[in-house]
């Protein structure tokens, strides 16, 4: 028998059903509490900013997308905006309207799936079936506008791709009247229904100080009375024009996160109405080069999940010289740690599942420094003998070759 | 074909229990998986039911190219299958790696690492697309001999 006074770890995926991506979670444990989780990433690290660099601003849009498939959007106009930053396009009216369109209904697909994915986590699977039959409305909505139910490639370097018909502008209305009702009952719900609340309240308290230190983003700050929008506090595409309300909650739990999340949703109708009523006439997109300008930009976007930075240095060829994506779960995963502490295991993957986790976002390369060690500053040449005499030691001897090369080079 | 065989055949194809795992996708064939399973597509009415464990699972769905740390994991839970037992890769990059062909931590596709038995392209692979697939893939089967 195992003495439960005693500390013993746990290890939680790769593979594990509470998790729908692979990431790696070793807990340690004393009975059922939780004295400490480690977190291990980099199942789903592709490589994908190395990648960018080997390719086009054109098809380093398309790959971008894929850093994500739920938030692809967010991703593509963020790095879109940092390019057209350094191009210094300016952006047709019309095209930041779409943008902001597909962005909005992309918040709605990612909200209702959230909702889903958090029934199905405390056991309520009918809520799952519920709001993924719901979701499927906004799914045909971006098929209709963009031509692909996920990943939707909607938008180019200096506009969007495709125009809105007023026959689609009057099925995107309809649809989210539908949508608006349904949410409604789902706030009811929330409100009202005794088992989500008893299983929520209380449970992954993240306070506001806490929320500050650990620099969460999105809906979890929001949820612990952190009023931090991207959308209101640095207007991207067209929010600038459009009223909606941050929407807070100082409730700082997982109950709290899920009815901030469930009233975003109804702002997110309210802009997307917005969006439609004030479309403006004119152009989609303007010429851009082949060829960007050298320079730097960093670009902000409020993803679903949260704040999303993309950081692109161009060196005037055709291809980025370095990007750098921080997506919003990076900034929360560390917070989740502190959440998860002196709390029951059971709780673990509703907690992990409030921040609307995001492991293929967040799977980036991260190199650490150490700063008590100084860094080797070596000339050139110095390079040149250590890679010689590091190739030697391993029997393989590059001096005749170098002979033969100067040889050749001298005459 | 024997009757105790046809009765094991029979009873295999009404109860493809599937197992999903991610072996570095981007989430959106992920989320067409579950779309799929989810009352608008419904795929349990084939039987298919989503399972949480290798060893209870008769299909592996896998979504994503297979990324170097993840490669270990994937051959061991295919190893943990009982058998017969069968892959479906979904989506572009589980085919052949797609988009993230030559990224320097990436194998390729799933066919690199385990036999494959269906290929369900599209970028994600729509949930349409993966019912197909599956259903292909259980036809396939009728005219086997179970063991």
């Amino acid at each position: 028998m195992h003495n439960p006074s005693e500390e013993f770890k746990i290890p939680i995926g790769p593979q594990h059903p509470a998790l729908k991506e692979p990431e790696s979670f070793s807990v340690a444990l004393r009975g059922e509490k939780i004295l400490g989780v480690d977190i291990r990433l980099g199942y789903n690290h592709r490589g994908i900013e190395k990648a960018c660099e080997e390719r086009t601003y054109i098809q380093d849009m398309y790959l971008i997308e894929r850093v994500c498939g739920i938030c692809s959007h967010s991703h593509s106009t963020c790095f879109i905006q940092a390019v057209e930053e350094i191009a210094g396009l300016a952006v047709p009216r019309r095209a930041l309207y779409i943008r902001t369109l597909v962005a909005e209904l992309e918040r709605i697909h990612s909200h209702l799936l959230w909702l889903g994915v958090a029934g199905h986590e405390i056991g309520f699977d009918t809520l799952l079936m519920y709001t993924w039959r719901d979701r499927e409305i906004v799914m045909d909505i971006l098929a209709e506008l963009t031509g692909n139910r996920v990943n939707y490639g909607i938008n180019t370097i200096g506009g969007v791709r495709r125009d809105i018909s007023s026959i689609q502008i009057q099925e995107t209305l309809k649809a989210m009247d539908l949508l608006e009702e349904r949410t409604k009952y789902y706030i009811e719900l929330g409100l009202e229904e005794t088992t989500i609340i008893k299983r929520l309240s209380g449970v992954g308290v993240l306070s506001y100080e806490d929320s500050l230190h650990f620099d969460a983003v999105g809906p979890t700050a929001r949820a612990s009375g952190v009023k931090r929008d991207v959308r209101k506090d640095d207007p991207y595409a067209s929010y600038g024009e459009i009223s909606f309300d941050v929407i807070t909650d100082t409730g700082a739990d997982v109950y709290a996160r899920t009815i901030v999340r469930l009233k975003e949703l109804m702002e997110s109708y309210k802009i997307v109405r917005q969006c439609l009523k004030n479309l403006p006439d004119g152009p989609i997109t303007v010429r851009a080069p082949r060829k960007i300008p050298a320079g730097e930009a960093l670009s902000r976007y409020e993803a679903p999940r949260g704040e999303d930075v993309h950081y692109v240095k161009s060196n005037g060829t055709d291809k980025p010289e370095r990007v750098k994506v921080r997506a919003p779960t990076l900034a929360n995963v560390q917070a989740v740690k502190h959440m998860l502490k002196d709390r029951f295991l059971a709780d673990m993957p509703i907690v992990i599942a409030a921040i609307d986790p995001c492991f293929s976002c967040t799977d980036r390369l991260v190199s650490l420094k150490d700063d008590d060690k100084k860094a080797d500053v070596m000339t050139w040449q110095a390079l040149h003998d250590y890679s010689i005499k590091w190739h030697s030691q391993r029997g393989v001897d590059f001096g005749k070759l170098n002979k033969k090369l100067q040889e050749r080079l001298s005459k | 074909m024997n009757v105790v065989q046809k009765v094991i055949n029979w009873s295999r194809l009404k109860s493809p229990w599937v197992l999903h795992f991610n072996t570095g996708a981007c989430n959106a064939c992920d989320i067409e998986i579950i779309a799929a399973l989810t009352p608008r597509y419904d795929l349990e009415r084939f039987g298919v039911l989503l399972k949480a464990t290798p060893r209870h699972a008769d299909i592996l769905l896998c979504s994503g190219p297979v990324t170097r740390q993840i490669e270990d994991r994937l051959v061991r839970i295919y190893e943990q299958m009982a058998e017969p037992k069968f892959v479906v890769a979904v989506g572009t990059c589980s085919c052949s790696g797609g988009v993230f062909n030559g990224c320097y931590n990436i194998k390729g596709g799933i066919n690199a690492v385990i036999p494959v038995s269906a290929y369900i392209p599209g970028c994600p692979a729509s949930p349409k697309a993966i019912m197909d697939g599956v259903v292909k893939l259980l036809q396939s089967l009728e005219q086997k001999e179970g063991k």
